[in-house]
């Protein structure tokens, strides 16, 4: 089965990213497909790739850009989220001139059709946090 | 509120449907939370244009998701956008169908005269069939 999962709560303010990335993880241990991880909302300080926690916790950014790489999973920010709360790829920050890109390059930054696509083309579409 | 696992009218078990074969889901959006404390209703209200581009649409205002509809907001001192107004745009977007509870208004000491548009006010049993009769529910 593929699902679309979308991400609404931000890393370490809500049980949301990490209770999605779990969620996410088994999808794939169980044999079904992630067809898109759409982050909105607060959900798009997950691309932050400045976030440092300490070392013995959880690095929830890494997850998911490990999540990303080993499983080929679509990892899509909000334009309109991410813009407006400072999260911006290379192109946007110099878009608007902004002294610095911090969005992990494993991130796509696209707009809010990829979260209507991504509800009508997968099988379940599971929301985490708000 | 976790997302509606499944419904009647969705595919069965199992079905992956191409780009070229995809069904065409109706989606309900659920509005919660009250406006200006958080981004959730006016980004939701972003979702649900977006959806309406795509098929049919519904919306559903449940708990202090109600008060995104109260008439007369003045946020001028908060220095937040009062995008309630947009909420009547919605019927030109194709988005019709807005829904609320006839217990949420009375918890809140409202009626629908004190509403910018004037959802369909339905019973919790209804609610229940509202929601089930959706193929996805998106949550704000």
């Amino acid at each position: 089965m593929r699902f679309t999962i979308v991400v609404q709560g931000g890393p370490y303010t809500s049980q949301a990213s990490l209770s999605a990335w779990h969620f996410a993880r088994a999808v794939v241990a169980t044999g079904h497909e992630i067809y898109r991880v759409f982050f909105y909302h607060d959900g798009v300080y997950n691309g932050n790739s400045l976030l440092t926690p300490p070392q013995d916790e959880t690095d929830l950014h890494m997850a998911w850009c490990t999540l990303g790489r080993d499983h080929g999973c679509e990892l899509v920010v909000c334009i309109a989220s991410a813009l407006r709360r400072g999260m911006l790829d290379d192109g946007e920050a110099r878009r608007y001139e902004k002294p610095l890109a911090n969005l992990n390059k494993l991130f796509i930054v696209s707009g809010l059709g990829q979260l209507i696509d991504g509800a009508i083309s997968a099988d379940r579409t599971v929301t985490f946090g708000n | 509120m976790p997302a509606n696992p499944g419904t009647q009218n969705a595919p069965s078990i199992g079905t992956t449907a191409g780009p070229a074969e995809r069904p065409n889901k109706t989606l309900l959006f659920v509005q919660s939370q009250a406006p200006h404390g958080t981004l959730y209703g006016q980004e939701g209200l972003d979702a649900i244009m977006m959806g309406s581009a795509f098929t049919e649409c519904a919306v559903l205002f449940v708990g202090d998701g109600i008060y995104q509809l109260l008439a007369n907001q003045d946020t001028s001192l908060l220095a937040s956008r009062n995008y309630s107004v947009s909420y009547r745009a919605l019927a030109d977007y194709g988005v019709e169908k807005l829904y609320c509870t006839e217990a949420d208004l009375q918890q809140r000491g409202l009626t629908v005269a004190d509403l910018v548009v004037t959802p369909c006010v339905i019973d919790s049993r209804a609610l229940q069939a509202l929601m089930t009769s959706f193929d996805v529910i998106l949550d704000f």
